[in-house]
């Protein structure tokens, strides 16, 4: 398989890719190696990981990070509660074999990054926002994306059974370590050009209405232009196409009152709404439709 | 098109393209030797003639960034298709052509500076020499003529001596350290502290049928605040410049997550270049780029520029923005206000030193400057060491 070949099988899926997008997820499966990517909110990051699941017909793990996520809740813990239970119901039995039972597989709860590495088939395995989650958690990534194993101090080291395909997505909030870029493939997943974003709108409404799908790619580029402070992402644009072709409009310019109301698909602050009154939607819509 | 020239003493591929990665390295790309190699393993998986797909392998190895990302194109281009060595005039590529143009005049301009490492081994040593020269002229002709108009009068404009540049950097090393040693409200868990954290002492004693025998704790955890810079280095603050440039460095020189900012037309990031270990040649390099441009200053549309790019990755609840400036806009100050709303609105301390502020009589009234003062926390004069010393105190407070 080449990389223009999973970038095919990717857009069959309604997923289309870059060209450096899909070099980089191509390297990534076939040298397992981790890989990064990074861009604003709704460009289609976390989307990859799922597609790719689907395309290899895989588990999808995801871990979403958060300030405070620490190594208990991403990797493992013990069943305590179980334990407990098991160490009561066996009163009498000799402590060393009663030890040896409460501290094996099956009383190990497996967080994301071990359960990730220690399925049959190797799974995606997404880690979501990386930036979000403190450095201390970052750099005990490393260790387990670089070696692939995890160790428990009661019951010794778990190696992978298959190394899952790895991908981290960040919004940048953060500045990455370099350790941590260094080990992975990187991508920087922008905002589609007309073609590309109009190629995706028509994957994922098939059935909207031609003319209005490029009244839409030229409204939404348009408006990326403008002086926003949260440009409308790729989800934005289908999640407003939805919105059009569900209330029947046909053309942009037909009704201005409805076409502002549902802006709100596409802005999300207030001052984005403000400074986007009637008159300049309007000289938008204008500019788009013939 | 032109094809790759190997030199006669280049073996093969793998030496070749280590040399590509030192050209990234140049160009301010961390890679090394592993990135050589895993490129080399990279190229195996692809059609190796196919240039689009080498392209796009070794951007996937080595671009770890999103300015590598942007920038990698470009280098690319320079090293396999030999354009980089061209004269200006003929390269293919405009960007490179005025990249290349600019490197060839004698001042360095702002972006190259940041580039000093990239703009090659060869034109760095001898532009850094050439302006060396003017540079140190310039500050001395200024001291000696001020000494003998006034001396009485300590502001920066007429008095810059070594000692009071690093006093400077001194004071505000002292100034960083009290903003930045804040302590937290927020407890977390700890290995040695004065609290119990019961949550964790519980859930841990399950395992031991219920009795505590392990005993977690919590603290609370030094939270630094971050301090992030705006310099300006326009013509009216050419005179401050010296002394500011060594209190921007003194602010962030010890703090790695610290950052500054230069601007007077554009805006550039200078944090890296700030902590070189060599003093002297930090100074020299900043002094220059403070010197190079004495024009005019859009501080609106250039704090919109670091909101767009920069506020994200670095602006939160815990930092204080600090903006050097007079305050003389050319830009709308509506503008300037609304760049500042927007900033204000990331929760962080906005504080403007303005050295214009020290002087007698002296009242915001510049558009600018009065735009700008509902959005401030703290709006203080530096015109003098011991007005940057009087920071301190003040900042604490806030």
């Amino acid at each position: 398989m080449s990389w223009k070949k999973l970038q095919q099988d990717l857009a069959t899926a309604c997923y289309i890719a870059s060209d450096e997008l899909a070099m980089a997820v191509y390297l990534a499966m076939k040298q397992q190696r981790p890989l990064l990517l990074e861009g604003a909110a709704g460009v289609g990051k976390t989307e990859i990981a799922r597609q790719l699941s689907k395309l290899r017909g895989t588990n999808l793990i995801r871990l979403q990070c958060y300030e405070g996520l620490d190594a208990n809740t991403a990797i493992y813990e013990w069943n305590y509660q179980k334990q407990l239970l098991r160490v009561q119901a066996s009163s009498g039995e000799a402590a060393d074999r009663l030890e040896s039972q409460i501290f094996s597989e099956e009383y190990l709860l497996k967080r994301p990054l071990l359960e990730a590495i220690t399925q049959a088939t190797a799974p995606v395995l997404l880690i979501d926002e990386i930036d979000r989650a403190d450095e201390e958690f970052e750099a005990y990534l490393l260790e387990v994306l670089s070696e692939y194993q995890v160790s428990v101090p009661e019951l010794g080291t778990i190696s992978a059974t298959s190394k899952p395909l790895v991908v981290l997505t960040s919004n940048g909030t953060r500045d990455l370590s370099d350790a941590l870029r260094r080990r992975c493939f990187y991508s920087y997943v922008g905002y589609p050009d007309a073609s590309t974003e109009l190629a995706i709108l028509n994957a994922r409404l098939p059935e909207i209405n031609q003319s209005l799908a490029q009244q839409i790619i030229g409204f939404v580029q348009a408006l990326r232009k403008e002086d926003l402070e949260k440009k409308p992402g790729v989800a934005e644009m289908l999640d407003w196409a939805a919105a059009l072709s569900g209330l029947g409009i046909a053309k942009l310019s037909d009704d201005p009152v409805e076409l502002q109301a549902t802006l709100v698909c596409l802005l999300k602050t207030q001052a984005d709404q403000f400074s986007m009154p009637r008159e300049i939607t309007e000289r938008l819509v204008g500019k788009v439709v013939e | 098109m032109k094809t790759t020239q190997f030199p006669a003493t280049v073996s093969g591929v793998s030496e070749r393209m280590s040399g590509f990665v030192a050209h990234l390295r140049y160009n301010g790309f961390h890679t090394s030797v592993a990135e050589t190699e895993a490129t080399l393993q990279a190229l195996k998986l692809v059609q190796i003639e196919e240039h689009r797909d080498v392209r796009l392998a070794c951007k996937a190895v080595c671009a770890s960034s999103q300015d590598g990302f942007e920038k990698f194109d470009e280098l690319f281009d320079s090293y396999w298709f030999n354009r980089g060595r061209e004269r200006a005039g003929e390269s293919s590529i405009d960007e490179h052509a005025k990249n290349e143009k600019r490197k060839n005049q004698h001042t360095p301009g702002l972006d190259e500076f940041q580039n000093a490492e990239g703009s090659g081994s060869v034109d760095q040593p001898d532009a850094d020499g050439s302006n060396d020269g003017e540079a140190s002229q310039q500050g001395e002709g200024r001291l000696i003529a001020s000494k003998i108009r006034n001396l009485d009068k300590t502001d920066f404009r007429e008095f810059v001596t070594s000692e009071s540049l690093q006093q400077a950097e001194k004071l505000a090393y002292m100034v960083a350290k009290a903003i930045r040693d804040r302590r937290s409200r927020r407890q977390r868990i700890a290995k040695r502290a004065a609290r119990i954290n019961l949550r964790k002492t519980i859930r841990k004693s399950i395992k031991y049928g219920g009795a505590p025998i392990e005993l977690h704790w919590q603290n609370r955890p030094d939270r630094p605040v971050n301090i992030v810079a705006l310099l300006d280095v326009s013509g009216s603050m050419t005179v401050y410049a010296k002394v500011f440039l060594s209190f921007l460095k003194g602010l962030i020189a010890r703090d790695t997550r610290a950052d500054a900012y230069l601007f007077h037309t554009k805006l550039v990031r200078i944090g890296d270049t700030l902590r070189d270990h060599d003093t002297m040649r930090a100074m020299n390099r900043l002094s220059l780029m403070a010197q190079g441009f004495g024009g005019g200053t859009k501080i609106g549309s250039n704090l919109k520029q670091f909101n767009d790019q920069y506020a994200m990755s670095c602006v939160d609840g815990r930092t204080v923005v600090i903006i050097m400036s007079d305050g003389y806009d050319t830009d709308p100050p509506e503008v300037l206000s609304e760049a500042l709303e927007r900033l204000a609105k990331r929760n962080c301390k906005i504080i403007w030193l303005n050295p214009l502020k020290g002087w007698k009589d002296y009242a915001p009234v510049a558009q600018g400057m009065a735009a700008a003062m509902p959005w401030l926390d703290l709006f203080a004069a530096a015109n003098t060491l011991d007005s940057l010393a009087e920071l301190e105190p003040a900042l604490q407070r806030l």
